[in-house]
């Protein structure tokens, strides 16, 4: 395919309407859920079912005055919910939805979404620096330890997966689970690996992928019992719906994720079902995933900053070099 | 100096806006450095460093290598910029600029350096018989993993012992520290 301007700028805008599209009714779609969980109606006046509530909710946010509180470091308070957003859309146009659906591919797809997937630490960070409010600095001070503890698991079960594939190429990982439910990487008999880990390596990822996007249980950067809202306390308006709309974003985008590593990305799970489209399976996929993140969040309470941090340091980090190992001694092996 | 290359393209081909892209990464480059030194808050210093570095990634992907573009946003913002935040976040909570004796780099001598620094970078650049150099390999990931295995293996093995004296020296500070 030749790159063209044209190519480009509807890349481009393909990407950010697919991320603010998502992020507006995935939150639509965690207020339902919340509220069928806890028996309430939730959303449901504005519109059939409620759909019309996130354009509403944006408009309302957006019509909001943003106010910065004195003291605040001006400069980092507003770049802080940009950079929040920024790779989550930059990591979509690596990202493929199905043989030909994919605005660039790279031999290097994984490192660069894990790569962009590091810089939203950093937002939180920047946010809750800036705010000058007590809470929001300790909320930055948990996120930068979360994400350094969660990202080192993420990235050595990633590497499980790449030196399996032989490959950090996305489309090539996906095109190596081929055939039925069978060949996906989350199972390990029929597939390329022979690895009877691979669940486990399954479940560490999902669990990172809900720690790094700060997702309850593992949301304690804006643990609103003791922080009254963490790094986004002193956040209005669309600063507030920015932060929001990147979390959701970031969801989207571990989804993608899990559905490419683990779960086969575009292959049908039965072969006699490949007429229907890859794409159709790979959303099948990412919104069953995102269901189950919006159920963990309603099911599970929150868990405090220890227990989170021994998680990762004291049994997923640990479980994950010793996937690696094993992996490479099988590799060897066979 | 061969002629043909000091001809400027038109910004509106395809040579110009890749030379459009360069400079704008040139700069990014440089703002970030800017920022990092200049400014009198910590975190403020980071932001730029990290402006510095996605700017020295973006040159990367440039030069037509990906994968050290990646590994660069990867290990330098991800990691490096992560951790120096989270120790200025327990180390130094208060803000306030430095006030101390300068050291004797500063005033004349720092001049001089930068002024010969600048100087010579300058002569090296005109001087350079610069070449178009042709595409080495293709920069994939496999390509990379074999050249420095092989080929280059003594600057792997030479980059090593560079972090293992860095750890050194972090262990050094810290044990100082813990005596005194």
């Amino acid at each position: 395919m030749r790159l063209t301007l044209l190519n480009v700028i509807v890349a481009v805008v393909i990407a950010i309407g697919f991320a603010a599209l998502n992020a507006a009714y995935l939150v639509w779609a965690e207020r339902r859920g919340a509220a069928r969980i806890q028996r309430r109606p939730g959303p449901n006046i504005n519109g059939p079912f409620g759909l019309l509530q996130p354009p509403l909710d944006g408009i309302k946010l957006m019509a909001k005055q943003l106010t910065i509180p004195g003291g605040a470091d001006k400069v980092l308070f507003i770049a802080a919910p940009v950079l929040a957003m920024f790779p989550a859309i930059m990591s979509f146009v690596t990202i493929p939805f199905s043989e030909t659906i994919v605005a660039k591919n790279m031999n290097v797809g994984v490192l660069m979404i894990f790569a962009f997937a590091s810089m939203g630490g950093m937002s939180l960070v920047f946010a809750g620096w800036s705010s000058r409010n007590k809470y929001a600095m300790m909320s930055s001070v948990r996120a930068v330890s979360q994400a350094v503890a969660y990202e080192i698991p993420m990235l050595i079960t990633t590497i499980t997966v790449v030196m399996i594939s032989g490959s950090m190429d996305l489309m090539e990982i996906v095109r190596q689970q081929s055939g039925s439910i069978l060949h996906w990487n989350i199972f390990p008999l029929l597939g390329n690996s022979h690895n009877i880990l691979m669940p486990m390596s399954f479940l560490i990822f999902f669990t990172c992928t809900l720690a790094e996007t700060n997702r309850a249980p593992f949301d304690l950067g804006e643990a609103e019992s003791e922080l009254v809202a963490g790094f986004h306390t002193e956040y209005g308006s669309m600063g507030f719906g920015l932060f929001f709309m990147g979390e959701y974003a970031n969801i989207v985008i571990g989804s993608c994720m899990t559905t490419i590593l683990f779960l086969g990305g575009w292959n049908a799970p039965l072969p006699f079902l490949g007429f229907i489209p890859g794409v159709f399976w790979f959303l099948l996929k990412l919104y069953l995933l995102i269901a189950t993140f919006i159920w963990i969040r309603w099911t599970f309470p929150r868990t405090t900053i220890y227990g989170l941090l021994n998680l990762s340091w004291k049994i997923l980090i640990p479980l994950s070099l010793f996937n690696l190992l094993f992996t490479a001694g099988l590799i060897k092996v066979f | 100096m061969n002629p043909s290359m000091v001809i400027s393209p038109s910004f509106f081909s395809v040579d110009g806006l890749v030379g459009a892209v360069f400079l704008i990464m040139v700069a990014i480059t440089l703002i970030g450095g800017l920022i990092a030194c200049n400014s009198e808050r910590l975190v403020r210093s980071v932001a730029g460093l990290i402006v510095c570095f996605v700017g020295v990634a973006g040159l990367y992907y440039f030069l037509n290598s990906p994968f050290v573009a990646m590994m660069q946003i990867l290990i330098y913002v991800g990691a490096v910029a992560v951790t120096i935040s989270f120790a200025i976040m327990l180390a130094a909570p208060e803000e306030q600029k430095r006030v101390g004796p300068s050291g004797p780099l500063v005033g004349p001598f720092g001049f001089a350096t930068a002024a010969l620094l600048a100087g010579g970078f300058s002569i090296l650049a005109i001087r350079t018989d610069w070449k178009v150099m042709a595409k080495i390999n293709d920069g994939s990931v496999k390509t990379i993993g074999i050249q420095l295995l092989t080929e280059y293996s003594m600057v792997f093995e030479l980059i090593s012992i560079v972090l293992l004296i860095a750890i050194l020296g972090a262990l050094v500070i810290a044990r100082g520290g813990r005596e005194g």
